[in-house]
């Protein structure tokens, strides 16, 4: 596995994208921690911008990853290794190298600003890797079980969009049809279903945040400052990784290639 | 509108009067092994005008009640200590007394009797001048007392809970009182004024407190000035009140769920000007505040800067500064009868094609998903999602539901 995990490393790091996204990263924190003081607002900015890049990067470059390794996948799959092996070298292999790059950009710039270096950076970065493995999990699904390119890409393109924009726009119409019952346990409860939501959550809470979110923000401090809330929180993002990883390795077992 | 108020060197000049008459006054001296061991003897056998001096030394006593006109003054290292016995350190019953430059503390605490350091009651032209008080429950305390002065003074408590704290500077039913250079730390409301008239407070830093760093009520024609109220529990809340001038203060750090820069609730005819609110939760919420002025203020980093509910109205803001603030204005109401213009938003994208100086857009301070956080909570959740930017976009682009009349319509292009 280590040989396997080994060559889809250096395809992935001989590639641009990677050494593209760790400068992008990299110039976006320096940025902003240059012209500010790492307060509250600067992470925010950066919290926008990462918790909207990651999740399209990683299911898109998954999902593209997957349909252009294909002669690769079929000739490694003719020799005697289990296919799982091989579905875990490729998974680490795409996802590590971005996470790296993401922490990377975002930790060294963190550093030199040593100010900065602060809880709310730390559950960024925790959190920004968290979602690179879950969007990659969900590629590969997509990646295998979508024989199409186009169509793949297509499908990666609008769980993306479902995840960062849909979803909120249908939590949003939740709330405001049944504004009229306490509708903060069953927000919550929604939030802990979308791993994007989650992770911004997470990050508003370590810098304090809930303060203006009124009623609202101290219930979900109260949740999520609790060890169940965090326990659920850890789980569920877990889950969003474990799920998509499974069944996507179920079907790459079980792949007629 | 003109506010009177009585100037600090008319105050000045009545006390200089009144002590004029004193030609016979006689310089009496506590040390501990003088003829007075006690503050109490030597003021209860001083005569009219007399002088009090404390020597260095602590004088573990309390229950001093002063009389009759008289300066009691502490030499350096002078200090009164109540070491918590029941009742107030020094109560003041006479006009024209002037207690200063005296260490004060421990004074007991009590949840019936309004113990305080030093207690001004029903009295004249007095002033408490360069005084240390620790712990002094209530640590200044006037009512019913006009034309008084309290000045650079530090107060400093040690925070407990809001039922066992008492205020830094409480005034009520009082006219005339000049509040100025003060530091208060640590109390429960560090500047409390209710049923005062003309009051004015000047260059006093007011942070750390439990609740507010000042709290007025029925107190008109009062003037705030130059003032800080630095990470109080709640901040600044002002009630009920007319005539109030609030200038070139400084309201910063009140942060929390309960914490407001100033909340004005039934604030009217009032004057706020250059003002900075800095990183406070909500800067400024006005809640039936009428006929307010609101110029050259700074509103910097906050999370809600103005927010203006319905019941406000004839208030005008102009030439303010928002930069970088989570909402510029809210308010829970589609109709404004409010009046905004020449502020600088920084969120503003218009242009100047004229190079006036002044934005050829109107500009819309209030985002639509302010107003939905306004009449639906709970959808605050979604904060900073890329779904809200887009809702605000397309809302600021073709504005159908945030309030029309609400709006900028000639917004500065940088700060004024």
């Amino acid at each position: 596995m280590m040989r396997l995990l080994k060559y889809v490393l250096r395809d992935i790091s001989r590639g641009r994208w990677v050494l593209l996204y760790f400068l992008f990263f990299f110039a976006i924190t320096e940025g902003l921690l240059f012209f500010t003081a790492g307060e509250a607002k600067t992470i925010v900015g950066l919290m926008n911008v990462v918790f909207l890049l990651i999740p399209l990067a990683s299911i898109m470059f998954g999902t593209l990853h997957l349909h252009n390794s294909r002669d690769f996948i079929e000739l490694i799959l003719t020799q005697p290794v289990r296919r799982s092996t091989v579905f875990f070298s490729l998974y680490l292999g795409v996802s590590l190298p971005f996470v790296c790059s993401f922490l990377l950009g975002v930790g060294i710039p963190a550093l030199i600003h040593a100010a900065a270096f602060s809880p709310a950076i730390i559950t960024l970065l925790l959190t920004g890797a968290a979602l690179t493995f879950v969007f990659t999990s969900i590629a590969f699904y997509v990646g295998i079980v979508i024989n199409d390119k186009a169509a793949g890409m297509g499908l990666a393109f609008i769980l993306w969009l479902f995840f960062t924009v849909i979803y909120d726009g249908a939590l949003l119409a939740i709330t405001v049809m049944f504004q009229d019952y306490p509708m903060e346990q069953p927000t919550i409860a929604m939030v802990l279903l979308n791993p994007i939501d989650l992770a911004r959550i997470a990050v508003m809470l370590t810098v304090d945040y809930a303060a203006l979110m009124g009623y609202t923000g101290a219930v979900i401090q109260k949740f999520f400052g609790s060890g169940l809330g965090l326990m659920l929180s850890v789980t569920s993002l877990l889950l969003w990784i474990a799920i998509p990883f499974g069944i996507g390795l179920k079907s790459f077992n079980n792949k007629d290639w | 509108m003109r506010l009177t108020y009585m100037k600090p060197t008319m105050i000045i000049a009545v006390m200089l009067i009144a002590s004029a008459g004193t030609a016979n006054a006689e310089t009496i001296t506590v040390s501990k092994n003088g003829r007075f061991t006690s503050v109490r003897q030597a003021v209860t056998s001083s005569q009219r005008g007399d002088v009090v001096y404390v020597e260095a030394g602590v004088f573990i006593e309390s229950n001093i009640v002063i009389r009759h006109p008289l300066e009691l003054r502490g030499r350096k290292g002078a200090v009164i200590d109540g070491s918590n016995t029941p009742g107030t350190l020094i109560t003041v019953k006479s006009d024209s007394v002037l207690i200063s430059d005296l260490e004060l503390r421990n004074v007991a605490i009590s949840y019936v009797d309004d113990n305080a350091a030093i207690k001004i009651v029903n009295s004249k032209h007095c002033e408490v001048l360069r005084c240390r008080i620790f712990n002094g429950f209530f640590a200044i305390y006037l009512s019913n007392s006009q034309q008084c002065r309290i000045a650079d003074n530090y107060l400093k408590a040690d925070k407990g809970l809001e039922s066992n704290s008492g205020n830094g500077i409480h005034c009520w039913t009082s006219k005339d009182v000049y509040v100025s250079g003060n530091i208060i730390d640590g109390h429960r409301d560090g500047i409390y004024f209710e049923f005062m008239n003309r009051g004015t407070v000047i260059g006093n830093t007011s942070r750390n407190n439990l609740r507010y760093g000042l709290h007025f009520m029925f107190s008109d024609s009062c003037t705030y000035s130059r003032n800080k109220f630095i990470q109080n529990g709640a901040g600044v809340a002002v009630m009920f009140t007319h005539y109030v001038q609030i200038t070139d203060n400084t309201f910063s750090d009140n942060w929390g769920p309960t914490s407001y820069g100033l909340l004005l609730k039934e604030i009217s005819d009032s004057h706020l000007r250059g003002n900075l609110f800095d990183g406070n939760t909500i800067a400024i919420h006005g809640e039936g505040a009428a006929r307010i002025l609101l110029e050259h203020n700074v509103f910097r980093n906050n999370g809600y800067a103005l927010r203006i509910l319905g019941n406000c109205f004839e208030t005008t803001v102009r030439d303010n500064t928002f930069e970088g603030n989570t909402f510029d204005v809210t308010t829970n109401s589609v109709n404004s009868q409010n009046t905004f213009i020449n502020n600088y938003w920084s969120s503003y994208s218009g242009y100047d094609l004229n190079k006036d100086g002044f934005g050829d857009v109107p500009f819309h301070p209030v985002r639509l998903y302010s107003l939905l956080v306004e009449q639906v909570p709970s959808s605050v959740i979604l904060m900073h999602t890329p779904f809200v930017n887009i809702l605000d976009l397309a809302e600021r682009v073709l504005p159908t539901v945030t309030p029309e009349t609400l709006v900028d319509s000639k917004p500065r292009m940088s700060a004024p």
